[in-house]
């Protein structure tokens, strides 16, 4: 029995069969066209014979190492994005092959894989050098283009507000990194981007804790990070040092970028840094003098004539400006009094804490109840300030700005704006929000659509 | 005597924590040359050290200078234990020696462990003050240049070129030593790397020794090997091509610079007798008598000056001869004057044998005209006789005495006395494109060298020589290029005699056969010149040089791989390597067959840059053979490919044959609209010029271009069966009806298979393993230089040949592919020097390696390719300043034109006889001679093409350079931003102009880990260490002032690994040379002569 060999894949695309001699012998030959990767062994025998023995055995090879590497590092931004996601390279293969990576020159499957795979070795061993920045640029051991560093660095940080949305106010520790699986399955983001993402607020909070001086910049300086970017990790870190509460199901409804603008306002008002910027003291921390002091605002409340003419001074103000004007000028002294009782609890580290669901609870509940408009809680609140100033016996002007410019900013943004939206929804009233959601809807379901197909 | 060497330590940066309680690190600094240490203070707890030491001197020999690399170590100093290394960095202060390099080292470099890699950095300043050595006798070659561009520096105007130089130096593997068993890796792998570093700075020393003997004073093409020979040693070899060099003043405009000969430096002046020896006619009985002489008995130094001759001689020669086996002599020998007087008094027997050989001398005295440039000035070759490659099996034996190599000097003296057998054979007097390679594995050698026979032209010569060509009547049938152009009349030869501003070459000459066309060395189809209609031309030319300047090309090329596999039975000793050297010819052949069918199937008719690589395995042989494929103009059009059943038995066998037929044709159509070949259809015939034409002729050329007969030219098919039939069969085919392809033949059938599943490139993508692609001119600035390192493993052991052949193929295919889709971003590009190395590191594993760079390029915008086409000629002139040190023994080999088939082997057998080991090779050599006996081509006048550099007006304004940057900012630890340094394995960066070149690059790192799965498997482990090469050197350009690498290339890469033990190791070779550019566009702005300090911005372009 003769034996040769021929080549032979499971699929069987085209087959031809003509006659040769080999040593006298005449063979049946069975050729294929092949596909790459999985390779057959396929013996005929002899026609004489006159059967064919199809011996099909399992030829591969395997590669033990594939390694690519460019003077200048090669890479693939939409493939680092991947990574990032925390995908497998199995899943990222997959991913490209659904966004028809396979068009480009001709790749096939293996192709892709054996780039995808090189990508994410690539990004796994720059890692260490996206942990510290600054080194990226004076390290000798990637030539990476300037702009090319500067996106790697601000993807790897960038992060997933539904995320930090949940770990925002947690303290960055163990224990929370123990409970990102939690967060994982409930915000859909990959365990290994969740932990990326929470290394990432912890070695930021870690650097900038002690530092002096502004925030956003320090963060800026250390990270090189873009000026939004550094901002919201400001932010994280503020709350994270603060501790406030956002997990309260009353707070559900506020999303990472208001509490982000919350932040950026208690920075700007309530830190040391905030009055003297001179001083070199740490935005961080909130200014214990200054909460401390925030006590002499009760003032306003338990000194009755000057509760009266402050509320006098603000309906004079607003008579004919607001709609709900009538409900105001009832409900003025609990207004004020949840406003500066809020104030002066913030010397307990607990209030201080609480400082959002006290806000919302002690002031917006009411507001809504009543359906005030975003434009009317804003003209109140100017007015609720400006009229204080007016007041005669009133002498902690200074503290009064420093505490309302948060508020009052606050209010008029995010944190009431969205509430307020809300409501609307519920209202019958038409707003120009409630159209809208329908067609982002469907927008949002034809572009998953085109993804899948 | 003669050198202070000063360092001086300043800072070290992103040291690591070796003090796990503190997280801090108290470095302290061991700098160490020769036997002298210095160390500096203890910089406590601290990760960025600022050291700020005084200078450390070392007082030195200029020859330890040359020897020695500076070591520093930085330690981590501990109270109560050994202080622990963190890592070392060697600096080859070899640049700093020469007055035109480097004048300080000055910058951060990487700190490298070879267990942990790259720990941090450490900015150094080494200065060298070296006194002038006029001592005669000394030692050292301090001052001679080293190249490794195979081409004449961008900067540099060659007055001479010289001739070969080569050197080995051998000694034990410390890996093999016995202390190995009880000394950490650690240890042991920077004893080795010491110890490589210590004998390529010897090596560059010796040879540097050679070049200044031979009145040179650089060294281009220089080529340095390592063989790990295992237990038998340890060997660093180097070749490269003598020169004088002039720097280009850079005011002056190239093609004002006047003739050369006026420009030989003083001291070379001697040389010129060799030239002049009156002992042509005598050469013949040399060339087959020789070579025993020179293998035989003890080395016989002056055996070939030319004591009679009248004028005084260079010594040079003979002592580069006698150096290749001991080069103490050699450094005795007076530099100028008469050499013998001193050499006479210490050896009288050698001087005897000299004089009786005297007569022969004038060939012997160029020991080897053999060049390792692959690129010329346009009218420097005058023929190209093809591609002649030499091999031998040899059994690796322990090297007894260190310091007399001879056995190794002895293999390679063997085989490059067989290549210029060769190229006499070709009617060639010289090689160029040389390289030499080997494979070992276990005890078995296989040394290989191949070349391009060439004829140079004597214009090049000296004065001397071109008398010597001129008188030469008796032996001027052959085309001697004196007598060529006298024949063709016409004033030719009076050109010759002037300037070369009119030396135009007879542009189609190169391809013009060299031998006799009646009394060919080989069966080939000689056509008529398709350019200048005067010359014979064969059909098919194969050259391992790059593609000439002024080569008129049709189309664009492309890259051409032949790929095959050989299963061998594993075997000791004599037995294997004999069934090693029975394989070699077969394979030849088959590679040979492949590249043609591959090359005709893409309708092209020429391969530059051919390399063809066998390495050996314990069970299997691989070859791999690349090749650019051009179409050149002068030279006929390929036929087709015909297949042919030889018994026509039944209908379905007819169809089958006819549809292979009708596939072939199809990718030969689409191949040729692919590589846009459209030559010009037909000739309008000129009847005087066919006048005495035989008729076969005229009936080729006045046929359709693509004529039946030819169109079935043959095909070379191994038939494998004996070796008899394969060299009858080779011989015969030239005359025979030619057919194409019995399908008879399994064989056959697999390689049609093969040709036509050969991965289409993807659209945009071109790619050619020379420097640059034929057809491409107006690249932009975006570059890319990468390697590519893949291992497979074959999981079954029962391989076929045939199976194994179509897994190899498919590996390159894949890796070629995925070169592609990771470079799509560059599109349009090029893939420019692809040069693949292949491995068999150990028992069914296969490794391919692969360096290249990615060159995008702009679609055509005529304009910047014309202006790159006038600045392209500029540049040539300039490379015409060349003048050549040759004598005109072009003529030799044809005295006895009919003894030539017969003496090659003969002489091939004679050297296995007496050499001093066992020679399997002959036998295969032979074949290859035969196999690689390749054809002639014309080429034309245009004279701006290929090499031109790309027009500028693209180019970013920015100047890249920030040189010396460092200078500047040296005073912030860590800010400074990092230099961006290019790397290409071309000589030249399109779009920017080479100032300055600071010296060579040559490292050599071994990387091991016992924590192989920690570092990511085998892939993340060889991925950061290539990555760290790549950074070390960058950072040691950029240490020098340069801004990139150019002709950068990786020699070795050996890698091994255990994955039981958890333990890999790796070695790694590179080498480059160290340059500062500057864009085109700042050339005017930017005094020419290099400030030393450049205007910085960060690269504007990102790649590099």
């Amino acid at each position: 029995m003769q034996i040769r060999y021929a080549v032979f894949t499971p699929i069987l695309c085209r087959t031809q069969r003509f006659n040769c001699a080999i040593n006298n012998t005449r063979l049946q030959m069975l050729f294929t066209q092949t596909v790459p990767g999985a390779i057959y062994l396929l013996a005929t025998v002899s026609p004489r014979l006159d059967r064919y023995i199809t011996l099909v055995k399992a030829y591969k090879m395997s590669m033990e190492l594939d390694v690519f590497v460019g003077n200048t590092t090669i890479m693939d931004m939409e493939v680092y994005q991947l990574w990032l996601d925390g995908l497998t390279v199995s899943d990222a293969v997959k991913v490209r092959m659904d966004e028809g990576a396979l068009l480009e020159c001709e790749a096939n499957p293996e192709v892709l894989t054996s780039d995808t795979m090189d990508q994410f070795r690539t990004f796994q061993m720059c890692e260490r050098l996206l942990h510290s920045p600054t080194k990226l640029g004076s390290q000798l051991l990637y030539q990476i283009p300037a702009q090319n560093q500067i996106i790697l660095i601000e993807r790897y940080y960038e992060f997933d507000s539904v995320f930090a949305r949940e770990v925002l106010g947690k303290k960055l520790s163990k224990g929370t990194k123990k409970d990102l699986d939690d967060i994982s399955c409930k915000t859909g983001i990959t365990l290994k981007s969740c932990r990326r993402q929470f290394d990432n607020f912890k070695r930021v909070f870690k650097v900038v804790e002690e530092l002096k001086g502004p925030l956003v910049e320090n963060i800026q300086r250390h990270f090189l990070l873009s000026d939004t970017l550094a901002r919201d990790y400001a932010a994280i870190v503020f709350f994270a040092n603060s501790r406030f509460e956002t997990g309260k199901r009353k707070l559900q409804y506020l999303s990472f970028q208001d509490f982000a603008f919350c932040a950026g306002q208690l920075i700007s008002y309530w830190t040391i840094g905030a009055m003297d910027s001179m001083m070199e003291d740490m935005d961080v921390d909130l200014e214990k003098e200054f909460l401390n002091e925030l006590k002499d605002l009760k003032v306003l409340v338990n000194d009755k004539d000057m509760m009266d003419q402050h509320k006098i001074l603000v309906c004079a103000a607003l008579r004919g400006k607001i709609k709900v004007y009538k409900l105001m000028e009832v409900n003025f002294k609990n207004l004020s009094r949840a406003l500066v009782n809020l104030a002066s609890k913030l010397t307990h580290t607990k209030d201080v804490r609480d400082l959002f669901i006290d806000l919302v609870e002690k002031f917006i509940e009411p507001c809504r109840y009543d359906r005030w408009t975003v434009a009317e809680i804003t003209l109140f609140l100017t007015h609720y300030t400006n009229a204080a100033h007016c007041l005669g016996t009133f002498r902690h002007q200074m503290i009064w700005d420093r505490y309302m410019g948060v508020i009052k900013s606050s209010q008029c943004s995010p944190l009431l704006h969205l509430s307020l939206i809300k409501v609307n929804y519920l209202s019958p009233t038409p707003s120009i929000s409630s159209v809208s959601p329908p067609v982002n809807i469907l927008n949002e379901l034809n572009t998953f659509l085109i993804c899948k197909l | 005597m003669p050198g202070k060497l000063k360092a001086k330590i300043v800072a070290g940066r992103h040291l690591p924590v070796m003090d796990r309680a503190s997280d801090l690190t108290d470095a302290f600094v061991e700098v160490k040359f020769g036997n002298t240490t210095f160390k500096t203070d203890v910089f406590p707890k601290s990760l960025n050290p600022q050291w700020n030491s005084e200078w450390f001197k070392f007082e030195v020999d200029d020859e330890d200078l040359q020897d020695e690399p500076l070591q520093i170590t930085v330690l981590d100093h501990d109270t109560y234990s050994a202080n622990d290394a963190i890592g070392k960095v060697y600096i080859d202060i070899d640049p700093l020696l020469s007055c035109e390099a480097a004048t300080v080292i000055s910058g951060w470099l990487p700190i490298y462990d070879t267990i942990h890699g790259i720990r941090g950095e450490i900015n150094v300043l080494v200065k060298v003050d070296l006194f002038n050595d006029l001592n005669r006798f000394r030692q050292s070659s301090c001052g001679v240049k080293f190249f490794c561009t195979t081409s004449i520096p961008r900067c540099y105007r060659v007055a001479l070129v010289h001739g070969f130089v080569e050197e080995l130096v051998v000694n034990e593997d410390p890996e093999y030593q016995w202390i190995d068993r009880i000394r950490t890796p650690r240890a042991s792998n920077e004893a080795r790397q010491r110890l490589i570093s210590l004998m390529s700075g010897e090596l560059q020393r010796k040879i540097g020794l050679k070049v200044l003997e031979m009145g040179g004073n650089a060294v281009v093409g220089y080529l340095q090997c390592f063989d790990l020979e295992g237990e038998s040693g340890l060997v660093v070899r180097a070749i490269g091509t003598a020169c004088t060099l002039d720097k280009l003043s850079p005011g002056t405009a190239p093609n004002t610079t006047t003739h050369t000969n006026t420009h030989t430096l003083p001291n070379t002046a001697p040389t010129s007798n060799a030239c002049n020896s009156p002992s042509k006619d005598s050469k013949e009985p040399v060339f087959s008598e020789d070579p025993p002489h020179s293998l035989s008995g003890p080395p016989t130094p002056l055996r070939t000056l030319p004591s009679s001759s009248p004028p005084p001689f260079s010594p040079s020669k003979p002592c580069s001869r006698q150096s290749s086996s001991s080069d103490t002599d050699l450094s005795l020998t007076p530099r100028i004057g008469m050499g013998s007087g001193g050499s006479v008094g210490k050896e009288a027997g050698p001087l005897k044998t000299l004089l009786r050989q005297h007569t022969q001398s004038a060939l012997e005295q160029r020991e080897f005209p053999i060049f390792t440039l692959t690129c010329f000035p346009p009218g420097f070759l005058v023929h190209v006789g093809g591609v002649v490659s030499t091999r031998s099996v040899k059994l690796l034996d322990r090297i007894h005495n260190p310091d007399e190599p001879e056995t190794r000097d002895a293999w390679w003296e063997e085989i490059r006395q067989e290549i210029k057998s060769h190229a006499k054979a070709l009617g060639c007097h010289a090689v160029v494109g040389y390289s030499e390679s080997t494979s070992i594995c276990e005890e078995v050698c296989i040394l290989s060298a191949s070349g391009t026979a060439a004829m140079l032209n004597p214009r090049f010569m000296r004065e001397g020589c071109l008398d010597t060509g001129g008188s030469d009547h008796r032996l001027s049938r052959q085309p001697h290029p004196g007598m060529v152009g006298s024949e063709r009349g016409e004033g030719e030869v009076s050109s010759t005699w002037l300037g070369f501003e009119d030396a135009s070459p007879p542009s189609c000459g190169f391809v013009h056969i060299p031998y006799d066309e009646f009394n060919m060395p080989f069966p080939a189809q000689l056509t008529y010149c398709y350019h200048c209609r005067r010359q014979k031309v064969p059909d098919v030319l194969f050259t391992t040089i790059d593609l000439p300047a002024e080569a008129e090309v049709t189309g664009k090329g492309c890259l051409i791989q032949a790929r095959l596999c050989r299963t061998k039975k594993k075997a000791q000793g004599e037995v294997n390597a004999t069934s090693i050297s029975n394989l070699l010819p077969f394979m030849e052949y088959e590679l040979h067959t492949q590249l043609m069918n591959k090359l005709k199937l893409r309708s092209m008719n020429a391969l530059f840059g051919l390399r063809i690589q066998i390495s050996v395995g314990e069970n299997m042989l691989l070859g791999l053979a690349s090749a650019t494929g051009v179409y050149l103009s002068a030279l006929p059009a390929p036929g087709g490919i015909q297949i042919a059943g030889k018994t026509p038995s039944d209908l379905s066998y007819d169809q089958h044959i006819s549809t292979m037929q009708k596939r072939i044709d199809d990718t030969i159509a689409k191949n040729k609209e692919l590589y846009n070949i459209h030559p010009p259809k037909l000739f309008t015939l000129d009847p005087e010029a066919f006048t005495g034409l035989n008729t076969e002729c005229i009936e080729e050329v006045v046929g359709s271009p693509i004529p039946d007969r030819q169109r079935s030219s043959r095909l070379f098919r191994s038939t494998s069966e004996s070796s008899d039939e394969l060299s009858e069969l080779d011989l015969s085919h030239g005359k025979k009806d030619a057919f194409v392809l019995e399908i008879d033949d399994t064989d056959a059938v697999e390689d049609i298979q093969s040709l036509l599943t050969d991965a289409p490139i993807p659209a945009g993508f071109y790619s050619c393993n020379t420097e640059v692609m034929p057809g491409i001119h107006n690249w932009t600035s975006g570059l890319q230089m990468f390697t590519s390192v893949r291992v497979y493993r074959l999981s079954n052991a029962n391989l076929t040949n045939q199976g194994l052949n179509k897994i190899f193929t498919d590996l390159c295919e894949n890796l070629l592919k995925s070169l592609y889709f990771k470079l799509r971003s560059m599109i349009p590009c090029c893939l420019c020097h692809l040069n693949f190395t292949v491995a068999v590191p150990e028992e069914e594993l296969i490794q391919v390696a692969v360096t290249a760079v990615a060159m995008s390029f702009d679609k055509e915008t005529q304009q910047a390719a014309d202006k790159a086409l006038t600045r392209g000629s500029g540049e040539n002139e300039e490379q015409l300043q060349f003048s050549m040190e040759l004598c005109g023994e072009s003529t030799i080999s044809n005295n006895q034109p009919t003894a030539k088939p017969s003496g090659v082997p003969e002489s091939a057998m004679v050297h296995s006889s007496r050499a001093p080991s066992v020679d399997y090779g002959s036998f295969a050599d032979r074949c290859s001679t035969w196999l690689e006996l390749l054809r002639l081509k014309a080429h034309t006048i245009r004279r701006g093409s290929v090499k031109t550099i790309s027009s500028s007006e693209r180019c970013s304004p920015l100047p890249e350079g920030r040189s010396r940057s460092l200078r500047s900012t040296r005073s912030l630890p860590c800010g400074a931003p990092v230099t961006v340094v290019k790397m290409t394995p071309l000589s030249f960066l399109p779009g920017t102009r080479i100032v300055k070149y600071l010296g060579i690059i040559n490292m050599f790192f071994i990387r091991e880990t016992t924590s192989l799965r920690e570092e990511g498997g085998v892939s993340g482990f060889l991925h950061s260490f290539i990555a760290e090469v790549f950074a070390m050197v960058r950072a040691h350009v950029a240490a020098l002032g340069g801004n990139a690498l150019v002709s950068y290339s990786m020699k070795e890469c050996v890698f091994m690994e255990n994955p039981n033990k958890n333990q890999a190791q790796c070695l790694i070779n590179v080498s480059g040379d160290a340059v500062i550019f500057i864009r085109e566009s700042d050339q005017e702005a930017i005094p020419p002569l290099l400030t030393s300090r450049q205007t910085s911005s960060t690269g504007a372009d990102g790649t590099t």
